[in-house]
């Protein structure tokens, strides 16, 4: 089928990136256990340490910055014009740009589940429910890579990609309450931060790890299922408009 | 590609048309119901060849850029089984973008283009099931191995799982890759890059492989390979091929027929042996800063005349008897070559351009 020979192909290549794999995950690392541990030894938030309060927020974190930029690969895609190549065969244009999604997902999958096997050396205390907890993950990141496929599809150089994608990424991660309670927030930022959908896949972690909601799971469902389908509906019209 | 259709007109009599791409065999009968199961009785059995327009028609085909640009501008022709076409031409004349349009990558502006009998702007899928197309720059991906970019493709193009590892095999033994096939492509020669993609474009038995200058920017060994390569592969699967190129050794050699594009339109169509005839003369070329033109018009035997820079180009009818007249009237000579028309000569006669090799190469392999 199409669309497994294409997400292997995503994979194969991930895998043979080696160096992609191993930087990725430092980033969130740093944050985590030197921002966590210096912050987190001055302050709690409510009665949770503040390195465990942005443990989830992390993991978004590093969902948002490597989905994003994994919108990067269809800019080389295009320049190595293996994009004409799946262009031309009789497979359907969502087909296509689902490959690359489940291509992103699988990197951003990886690197959660990197760092969440990491933590406990650290002894953050959290809780997991598999099944619920890779589910947000899965929403969040097929929406997120459906992003940074979008913005790729319109660049022509990589330097052009990481540019606009700089704009997206820190206020989709800064305006998510990854870092900070949402409680109390002047009325600009909270309209800004209760627009941004990756706000409510941190709530939804973040309520599933530690306990603790501000919009309830199944408002957070709501929303996130409905960014990631949106999303991919716009990504597959935009893989349709895309000049050769 | 065989269709089966049932007309009925009423209860009891019906039609039944089994329709390939060559005939179609219509069997008329009644209809009887026996238990469960409905019965045709023939009562009259009708074939009839479908005449074929060709594997490839193209009416009227036009790509517009903003009003202005014609890139693509009402061009015609169509193409039969097993012959091997080619779109001659200057950069920016139009072949990339009519190959493109062929290749459901663009959609015409107007006209119709037909592969097959589906038309490519309304039936894509259709299209690109029946095409191959290799294109100018290099479109494999270099982190899988040759391998591999076989294999995506027969999924992407929906090969029968019994058969994929069979045409994948054959594939690379076409392109003598078998040796390096779990190689990276990353890792391949230009001319193995080549070979490849034309062994991919044909993984899936097309009816049309599209050859976007196929050996650009190639050494001379290599071409020779490819052409022979691309010569065998007509005879052995019996497709079509259009091929684009600005290399006239290479549109003389492999091509059937021959269709010059210069801004967007054709300007010639016709066999290569043909378009030189046409010319209607050999040709002598002098490279000489002042030639005496009066003198040469009023010679009865000059059929053509053409000057560019310090280039003279006479065409001459039995050229050879007359060489020695001509430079005694035309003036002092720096050089002077005397030959039967090339390619070259008839660009430069349909389109009176002066035709650089060395300025068209493009991307390298």
């Amino acid at each position: 089928m199409g669309l497994y020979a294409l997400w292997e192909r995503e994979f194969k290549v991930y895998l043979r990136e080696h160096s992609r794999i191993i930087s990725s995950a430092i980033s969130p690392i740093l944050w985590l256990f030197v921002f966590g541990t210096g912050m987190g030894s001055e302050f709690n938030v409510g009665n949770i340490n503040y390195q465990a309060y942005i443990f989830p927020g992390i993991i978004a974190m590093t969902m948002i910055f490597s989905s994003v930029f994994y919108g990067a690969s269809i800019v080389w895609d295009k320049r190595l014009d293996f994009l004409k190549e799946v262009l031309v065969a009789p497979i359907s244009r969502a087909t296509a740009f689902m490959g690359k999604v489940l291509g992103g997902a699988t990197d951003g999958i990886i690197q959660a589940t990197i760092i969440i096997i990491l933590s406990p050396i650290f002894g953050i205390p959290f809780g997991l429910d598999f099944f619920l907890v890779y589910l947000f993950l899965f929403m969040l990141v097929v929406g997120l890579t459906s992003i940074g496929l979008i913005i790729g599809s319109f660049m022509e150089s990589p330097e052009g990609f990481g540019l606009i994608s700089g704009f997206v990424t820190f206020p989709l991660f800064f305006f998510s309450g990854a870092l900070f309670p949402l409680s109390n927030l002047p009325a600009w930022l909270s309209a800004v931060t209760l627009a941004n959908p990756v706000t409510y896949g941190v709530d939804a972690l973040r309520g599933l790890m530690l306990g603790v909601y501000r919009f309830g799971l199944f408002a957070d469902l709501l929303v996130l299922g409905s960014f990631a389908l949106v999303l991919v509906y716009c990504g597959t019209l935009a893989i349709r408009r895309m000049r050769l | 590609m065989n269709d089966l259709h049932v007309y009925s007109f009423n209860n009891s009599r019906a039609i039944i048309r089994f329709e390939n791409r060559d005939r179609c065999l219509s069997v008329r009968g009644r209809i009887r119901l026996s238990g469960l199961a409905p019965k045709l009785i023939p009562v009259s059995v009708e074939e009839e060849v479908v005449p074929q327009q060709g594997v490839v028609v193209i009416e009227n085909l036009s790509k517009i850029y903003n009003r202005d640009v014609r890139a693509v501008d009402g061009i015609s022709f169509a193409i039969s089984e097993g012959e091997i076409f080619g779109l001659l031409g200057p950069n920016g004349a139009g072949k990339t973008t009519t190959l493109h349009i062929l290749a459901t990558l663009l959609k015409p502006t107007a006209g119709t283009a037909k592969i097959d009998g589906y038309e490519v702007g309304r039936q894509p899928s259709k299209v690109r099931k029946r095409i191959g197309i290799v294109f100018q720059e290099p479109s494999s991906d270099e982190l899988l191995t040759g391998y591999e970019n076989l294999k995506l493709h027969a999924f992407m193009y929906g090969v029968p799982s019994e058969i994929r590892k069979d045409r994948i095999d054959e594939a690379l033994n076409l392109a003598d890759l078998t040796g390096r096939k779990d190689d990276l492509v990353k890792h391949y020669s230009g001319g193995m890059r080549r070979r490849l993609e034309i062994a991919r474009g044909l993984l899936h038995r097309p009816r049309v492989l599209f050859l976007d200058e196929p050996t650009l920017g190639l050494d001379p060994q290599t071409r020779e390979h490819i052409w022979d390569y691309i010569e065998r592969l007509v005879v052995e699967l019996k497709i079509s091929v259009i091929l684009t190129t600005h290399y006239m050794d290479e549109a003389d050699r492999l091509c059937d027929r021959i269709a010059i594009i210069d801004h967007g339109k054709i300007v010639a169509l016709d066999t290569p042996e043909n378009l030189k005839r046409a010319l209607g003369g050999d040709v002598i070329r002098l490279q000489m800063s002042s030639p005496n033109l009066s003198a040469v018009d009023v010679l009865p035997y000059i059929r053509k005349v053409d000057v560019h820079d310090r280039l003279v180009s006479l065409t001459v009818l039995d050229a050879s008897s007359h060489i020695q007249e001509i430079l005694a009237v035309i003036g002092k000579v720096d050089t002077v070559e005397l030959r039967p028309p090339s390619l070259s000569d008839v660009f430069l006669h349909y389109t009176g351009r002066e035709y650089r090799e060395q300025e068209m190469v493009k991307k390298e392999w």
